[in-house]
């Protein structure tokens, strides 16, 4: 069996890409995809724990997440839908208008 | 039956909820009789009560009908209990009684002024409220009602609200009456410090307890009744409160009649005859009650004597009676007090009623140097308030002859008296005779000075009252709305002296009938007058002579030669301006109390506290989020992925917490 060291190393290694690719990309789709990569890299964890510990809870959860993250994905995405409309560009640094 | 007597108080309740609520759609007829017919069975209550009463034996004439708790934390407890005594039986009476008849006044009076349904509302509040400080059964009830006349006063103080004189004069009644309910607060308290309760008949009993003997000197019980009786100065208008009570004049007459002569200034000489078994314990307390009513009614007859105002006059001459009261009281003749209560209700009323008579038949006017030669226009009036001046002035056999005179015997003869209280009452005496004289001579004798058809009817409705329908060439009579008050309580100044008489004319039924509300006080052995009663029969000769010599100088003085009184005015024009200034206690007052008070409020309260503490805080804390918020608020830049930076180093710093916590 391969060893639970071995997923939470490939977990961390996609969450540490998705949260590189969030901060440094300034497409917002981009930005968009790598988010989804940090969830799966959560999720990863969760069912390697699942697994290890012989218990159903954490498969509950990732289904959770998964539903979640389908949900936000309609939101984000018709978010960025809207931004591109009125803006002709889904660079989130030209979307800077909401601050102080 | 007697367990019912509690309803007295439901009536006149009732009323006041019907005519406040409901009384704008209600046309006059059902207000008046709504407010004259809830009065009226109050008193059929009350005389019933007070029938049972008498049947029983004298020792058991104390009847308490507790109707629910009404304050209950820990030791404390207070209940909405009533008391039916010989001496709330009295009161009751008088309250209900002559409350009735100036409501059948107000029928009249009122007529045609707006807001006819409010004036009978706060008049029924007021008996109700009255009825709960007589019937109390506890400092605590007795409290509410006495803060609740206060309020049905201050209401129709400023009746014509309209007017500035009249708004003033209720908040002058209002904040002077809360001076002494504060001193009255503090002796509560002090009271229940002492024993551990507010009821009257368990507190009285632990106070002979304690105070086996009366107190000597200045202890702990004498500042108790000295915190009460500062109370009693307030409501009953004595030195150093009574300011307010001339200005309340500004008030409807009936009102006057009603609040201001018979019934709620009478309110502190009540309280202290309840409290008479604290009070004979303390006979420092006793002695500067009787010194402020001496005082109290010396100045308030001085001032009398140079008033234009027939209000004003009748205003200082309650104030002078209330005097008497608390000499009464003070030297330790509780029944004498009540007495002269009783009688001063029914002759006071009358001619505060028949004043208001006058002032209607000259289209509200009220100077006396504007009126004279009316006899003729209204004679019963005259006859009526004739009676009540004769009454008043003590001429036997009218009742303020035999209160007056108890008074005055009692203040020579009982322990605590003192031959120059005697001396200052009978100068007294017949100083009041002489300024109500001069009221009756410069009404409805000499000249007629009044003008006989008002040339502009505005000029006198400064008041808003709304003039009636037919004027008349000359002064006529009121309708007999009016007249059937003046013509009863015309009787009863009358005859109601008869219950009490002097020991040299037979038993006195009154003091008898009071006797055993007082009986927790201290007994006192008062010498038995051996002499026959000759010398008290003499002085009561001398007091009705120099009552008469005033009579007498009055009529020289204002009907024999009318400009002898001018004359004299002028002869000594700086006592004469010192006396019509009453003394110029009002402006002393406002020289030494309100304007030091204004200044401290502006500069230290105003200025100081609130703009320089309490806005000052309130600003200095929004000054130094708004000061740091210019660095702050950088953060939010608008970028998106700045906050993911931020939210990635939030979550970074959580894990490195968890990993180094979970270390240690």
């Amino acid at each position: 069996m391969i060893p639970a060291s071995h997923y939470l190393i490939l977990a961390a290694a996609l969450f540490t890409i998705g949260a590189f690719g969030v901060v440094v990309r300034r497409n917002a789709i981009t930005m968009f995809m790598c988010i989804e990569l940090m969830l799966n890299a959560v999720n990863l964890i969760f069912l390697t724990f699942a697994r290890d510990f012989a218990q159903v809870d954490g498969q509950v959860f990732v289904f959770f997440v998964m539903t979640v993250a389908a949900a936000e994905a309609g939101v984000g995405l018709a978010i960025i839908v809207l931004l591109s409309r009125h803006t002709r560009t889904v660079d989130v640094d030209q979307a800077d208008r909401m601050k102080w | 039956m007697l367990e019912i007597f509690p309803l007295i108080l439901l009536f006149p309740l009732l009323g006041a909820g019907l005519n406040g609520v409901l009384g704008r759609r209600f046309p006059p007829g059902w207000i008046a009789a709504i407010g004259c017919g809830s009065v009226a069975l109050s008193f059929l209550v009350a005389v019933g009560a007070l029938f049972e009463l008498v049947r029983l034996p004298a020792e058991g004439r104390s009847v308490t009908q507790s109707l629910f708790v009404w304050i209950q934390a820990g030791d404390f407890r207070a209940d909405a209990s009533f008391l039916l005594d010989p001496l709330s039986a009295v009161m009751i009476l008088v309250v209900t009684g002559v409350g009735f008849l100036i409501h059948v006044y107000s029928v009249e009076y009122m007529r045609g002024e707006g807001g006819y349904y409010r004036y009978f509302s706060y008049l029924n509040l007021f008996i109700f409220m009255m009825s709960v400080l007589v019937l109390a059964d506890n400092y605590l009830l007795m409290f509410v009602g006495w803060e609740g006349v206060g309020l049905c006063s201050y209401l129709l103080i400023g009746y014509y609200f309209e007017t500035k004189v009249a708004g003033d004069a209720a908040k002058k009644a209002f904040v002077v009456n809360r001076i002494g309910d504060f001193g009255f607060l503090l002796g509560m308290f002090l009271l229940f410090q002492l024993f551990g309760t507010l009821s009257f008949h368990p507190l009285f009993e632990a106070a002979a307890r304690q105070f086996p003997h009366a107190e000597v000197g200045w202890g702990v019980l004498t500042a108790a009744c000295l915190l009460l009786f500062v109370g009693a100065t307030g409501k009953s208008a004595q030195i150093p409160l009574y300011v307010w009570l001339p200005d309340a004049m500004a008030g409807p007459t009936p009102v006057s009649a009603l609040i201001h002569a018979a019934t709620m200034v009478t309110a502190g000489v009540y309280m202290i005859a309840r409290s008479s078994a604290l009070y004979s314990r303390a006979p420092a307390a006793m002695e500067i009650v009787a010194v402020v009513g001496v005082a109290t009614a010396l100045l308030a007859a001085l001032i009398a004597l140079a008033q234009r105002d027939i209000k004003r006059v009748l205003a200082y001459s309650t104030i002078s009676q209330l005097g008497y009261m608390f000499v009464a009281v003070g030297v330790g003749a509780f029944s004498a007090g009540i007495f002269h209560l009783y009688t001063h209700a029914f002759f006071k009323a009358l001619l505060f009623l028949g004043s208001g008579s006058v002032i209607l038949a000259l289209h509200h006017e009220q100077d006396m140097f504007k009126m004279g030669g009316l006899k003729k226009y209204l004679p019963f009036t005259w006859a009526t308030m004739g009676i009540g001046t004769l009454a008043i002035a003590g001429i036997p056999p009218l009742a303020g002859f035999f209160s007056k005179d108890e008074i005055l015997w009692e203040a020579l003869v009982s322990p605590h008296g003192h031959p120059l209280l005697w001396a200052v009452g009978v100068i007294v005496a017949a100083m009041t005779a002489f300024y109500m004289a001069r009221l009756m001579f410069l009404t409805f004798y000499g000249s007629e000075r009044f003008k006989s058809e008002p040339a502009h009817q505005a000029d006198h409705d400064a008041r808003g009252h709304v003039e009636r329908a037919e004027n008349h060439s000359s002064p006529r009579e009121s309708s007999w709305w009016i007249r059937l008050p003046l013509g009863i309580l015309a009787l009863l100044s009358i005859a109601a002296g008869f219950v009490g008489l002097p020991a040299w004319l037979g038993t006195n039924r009154f003091a008898r009938f009071l006797e055993p509300a007082f009986s927790f006080r201290i007994s006192e052995h008062v010498a038995e007058d051996t002499s026959g009663h000759s010398l008290e029969i003499g002085l009561t000769m001398l007091v009705v002579a120099l009552a008469l010599g005033g009579i007498w100088l009055a009529y020289r003085f204002y009907v024999m030669d009318p400009t002898r009184a001018a004359r004299l005015a002028e002869a000594h024009p700086t006592l004469y301006r010192f006396v019509w200034n009453k003394f110029y206690v009002d402006e002393v007052y406002d020289t030494l109390i309100v304007r030091p008070m204004e200044a401290v409020s502006r500069v230290l309260l105003w200025q100081g506290v609130d703009v320089g503490l309490v806005d000052g805080l309130v600003n200095g804390v929004a000054a130094v989020f708004r000061r740091a918020s210019v660095y702050v608020r950088r953060l939010q830049s608008g970028y998106a992925r700045a906050y993911a930076n931020w939210i990635l180093l939030g979550a970074a710093l959580v894990c490195l917490y968890c990993y180094f916590a979970g270390s240690l």
